[in-house]
């Protein structure tokens, strides 16, 4: 098992889409998540920025896009990228830096200013690039690939829309009562079907909107925790950043095939459940230990398939345990209490850091009316274009 | 002057084949074959090949999923933005030879009601779109006649 590190604070800058920079949202989330940490900005020693490819260069340098707009100090200062899992990663170098001695207290910022419409590819002409690509030959956009993760589970485990749009209805439930969420307003299951189609059997509201929004984390050293005068802090204990085995065999984003299993055999464990399986791991728990979990809502479907491949049910399962009510506020364990992706809408490098800052408010039971009662084990997790995974185990 | 027809990809298939297939690569060491081409190392982890020799994927396969777009994409999809958009179905056929699957938009006219997992779908050479210059082509898949699915079964 590898050492803890403390959250001290979190903060967040609400999702919507208000049209200013990622830098004004960063640094709000930021000053949020020092005021809760009771920390000057001048304690901190290190900070990582998680990288947004929307915002130019100071998008690919956001750790020090977001020092500068704090203030130079001379802290010591990494950028990230890894798509959607980008937060994970910003996360994993500061507990990284953390627990190798480097610093005692760092700041972990993620933010976005999203686009109207789907996410397009960078411009210009380049066909060794496989995200070009697929849209050049294809014209397969985000949601074209959740249609065909949802077609599939309909085909192979009877699914059916109507499960999907029960995902929306439970989350949109539990985003009416985020106030950081960009919908907040309850979504009937007539809602759902009476939404335009846009990735056949997808409809508008089974996949979640893009959004502007940003998330901090400030970590420490348990030591530094303690000196500091918190004695029972959240702590993370496991961050997974996986990569796939090959071969590879579930067609991902941005692929056009995928590997072959003509010559060497698929790995016993899916490239999603092997995120998993690291956090538990690492974590030195199972899923019968979890009070909740964030999962990466893409799409209702898709956050089905995370049931099953966070070891909540076995294969096929999933739709049970969503009408059995298990995953929802109030059930046995519940999925996406934040509202998920679905009432956030996705702000890339910030999402993932999202994620730990909904399990934080709830494990210091600070959740309003989202909380979950008694929670003590979260997990959140999420996969990242190009083969990044992203989990998160979170205990008090 | 004659407009030029040129794949949309290049090497990723013969456009004039009387045997149109998508051309892969397989490692001379280890077997493991790659569309897209990979043409300078292998990337089985436990094989060390660095040659790697062009191979014709098979022309039939099943279906893994299907989906559409009923929303114009962004470019570098090339659509008429005055002309009203109209959705294109997208398939993910698996191939059993090479255990793999493979995207391609359907042959025009394949709708979503004509497809079902695990029906069986071939190849066929398509257009994508044309300019001034050029026809792109590419890779359509389309519902075998008389196979099983829903088309068949209609």
């Amino acid at each position: 098992m590898t050492g803890e590190v403390a959250v001290l604070g979190a903060g967040m800058h609400p999702w919507g889409k208000w049209g200013r920079s990622f830098v004004e949202y960063g640094t709000k989330a930021a000053r949020d998540a020092l005021a809760d940490a009771g920390l000057e900005w001048g304690a901190v020693q290190s900070v990582v920025g998680a990288d947004t490819v929307r915002g130019g260069y100071p998008g690919y340098v956001a750790g020090a896009t977001f020092a500068r707009a704090l203030g130079w100090q001379g802290a010591r200062v990494t950028s990230v990228y890894a798509a959607c899992a980008s937060g994970a990663q910003a996360i994993n170098t500061a507990r990284a830096q953390i627990l190798a001695g480097m610093a005692e207290v760092v700041l972990v910022v993620g933010a976005d200013a999203a686009p109207k419409g789907f996410f397009a590819p960078a411009g210009g002409e380049r066909p060794d690039d496989p995200d070009w690509l697929r849209f050049r030959v294809l014209g397969a956009t985000n949601p074209e690939y959740f249609g065909l993760y949802a077609r599939r589970r309909m085909a192979l485990y009877g699914d059916t829309v109507e499960d999907f749009a029960q995902v929306k209805v439970k989350n949109s439930a539990a985003g009416a009562a985020n106030p950081y969420a960009r919908y907040r307003k309850r979504v009937t299951a007539e809602e759902v079907a009476a939404s335009p189609v846009v990735a056949d059997p997808l409809r508008l509201l089974d996949i979640c909107a893009t959004s502007d929004g940003a998330a901090a984390l400030v970590l420490s050293s348990m030591d530094f925790a303690r000196r500091h005068g918190a004695a029972d802090p959240v702590r993370i204990r496991a961050v997974s950043t996986a990569t796939p085995h090959y071969p590879r065999t579930v067609l991902d984003l941005p692929d056009i095939a995928t590997d072959s299993a003509a010559a060497v055999p698929e790995p016993a464990t899916g490239f999603r459940a092997s995120i998993a399986r690291g956090a538990y791991e690492e974590a030195g728990i199972g899923p019968e230990d979890l009070s909740l979990a964030e999962v990466y809502d893409l799409s209702t479907a898709l956050e089905l398939e995370w049931y099953e491949d966070l070891g909540l049910c076995g294969a096929g399962e999933a739709t049970k345990l969503l009408r059995d009510g298990a995953t929802a506020l109030g059930g046995r364990l519940p999925v996406n209490a934040s509202g998920g992706l679905s009432s956030f809408g996705e702000a890339v490098p910030a999402q993932a850091v999202a994620q730990v800052c909904e399990l934080t408010w709830q494990l210091r039971g600070h959740a309003g009316e989202r909380q979950v009662p008694g929670a003590r084990v979260g997990l959140t997790a999420n996969q990242g274009l190009f083969g990044h995974g992203s989990a998160v185990v979170a205990v008090r | 002057m004659p407009r030029i027809r040129k794949p949309v990809v290049p090497g990723w298939f013969d456009q004039d084949a009387a045997d149109f297939r998508l051309l892969g690569t397989r490692c001379r060491d280890c077997g493991s074959v790659f569309f897209p081409r990979e043409d300078t190392f292998c990337r089985n982890p436990g094989c060390a090949g660095g040659e790697l020799d062009e191979v014709p994927l098979s022309r039939r396969g099943t279906v893994w999923s299907y989906t559409d777009g009923r929303y114009r994409p962004p470019a570098p999809y090339v659509s008429d933005p005055d002309v009203e958009w109209r959705p294109y179905t997208l398939v993910a056929v698996e191939l059993a030879a090479e255990r793999m699957v493979v995207l391609g938009q359907a042959a025009p006219g394949v709708g979503v009601a004509d497809l079902a997992v695990g029906a069986e779908v071939e190849l066929v050479p398509g257009v994508l779109d044309e300019d001034a210059e050029h026809i792109w082509t590419t890779w359509w898949w389309r519902p075998v006649a008389g196979a099983s699915g829903r088309e068949a079964a209609a």
